[in-house]
């Protein structure tokens, strides 16, 4: 499987590390919504099909990604910088219905 | 300043190695920078740093990922966004710098005792390249000048091309003995010299 980093290139998977379900939603610290933060550890989609992940190219520039891939075909359809979309719209919100 | 010791040095054997009866392939050798600086910009800084870059080493980084570019003494970078490797055969580098790059600005991380440079040269270099990391080493794909960050097993490596055929390779210093061994080894088939 490759990755192309938005940065590096196309770079085989073991330079990558995998950080989670980029479709979480983590409550703000201080919440005491214990649904909100249930939610949060334990909800997956487990979809098959497309899927939102957050890796790290951790051996390469490091650089946070935001990467959807197919759960069936590990197919690789985008990766994003996360810090791009951060700095500009929160990342739940642009993401569509997926 | 205090004369620093190679950690290749138990295996630093100058001389010609392996298959090398009909001609010298590669050479390996220790660059041994006085200076090594990693240097990162604050998000929407980058051009400031850049521009800092310019003032402290004379060096008008390229655009893009991994743009670098090399006059022999100075060599600087991109291996990631907004950070650069910068590399001086003088010692001072991380001084200069803090006087440039204020916080404002980024960071500066003086890594000078931290890494160990490589550097291969030869007509087999990209071959013996390819067999260490999974990049592709042909010159339209990685231009003189320009840096990747990859890993061989574990062990993180930053590359600059600093010719058509010579790499240098920059490795954590606590690892570079075992690397070093390994790049002697890969580059026995073709005969190589260390210098
Ligand atoms: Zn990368």
């Amino acid at each position: 499987m490759l990755i192309t980093c938005p940065y590096c290139g196309p770079r085989d998977v073991i330079e990558f590390t995998y950080q989670g379900d980029g479709n979480r939603e983590r409550p703000d610290p201080a919440s005491q919504n214990f649904e909100a933060w249930n939610a949060y550890v334990y909800d997956r989609l487990n979809p098959a099909g497309d899927h939102n992940e957050i890796w790290q190219h951790s051996g390469g520039c490091r650089a946070h990604l935001r990467v959807v891939r197919n759960t069936l075909t590990h197919e690789i359809s985008s990766v994003a910088f996360v810090r791009g979309e951060h700095t500009s719209t929160p990342r739940r919100k642009a993401e569509g219905k997926s | 300043m205090v004369e620093r010791q190679s950690p290749l040095e138990p295996e630093f054997h100058v001389g010609s190695h392996g298959n090398f009866e009909h001609g010298v392939e590669i050479i390996l050798t220790e660059t041994r920078p006085g200076s090594i600086v990693q240097l990162a910009a604050w998000p929407g800084e980058e051009k400031k740093l850049i521009s800092g870059i310019r003032t402290v080493t004379g060096l008008a980084l390229p655009d893009g990922a991994g743009g670098g570019l090399s006059d022999g003494v100075k060599s600087v970078f991109g291996f990631a966004p907004g950070k650069f490797t910068v590399a001086d055969e003088a010692e001072g580098l991380a001084a200069a710098f803090a006087r440039v790059v204020t916080p404002a600005i980024g960071t500066v991380t003086d890594l000078s005792h931290g890494r160990t440079a490589i550097r291969i040269a030869g007509p087999k270099a990209e071959w013996v390249l390819a067999k260490f990391f999974a990049i592709d080493f042909a010159l339209p794909a990685f231009p003189v000048g320009a840096g990747r960050s990859t890993t061989h097993h574990d062990v993180f490596a930053q590359i600059q091309r600093t010719s058509a055929d010579q790499f240098d390779i920059y490795v954590f210093r606590s690892f570079a003995r075992s690397f070093w061994k390994a790049l002697c080894h890969a580059s026995e088939e073709v005969g190589y010299e260390v210098q």
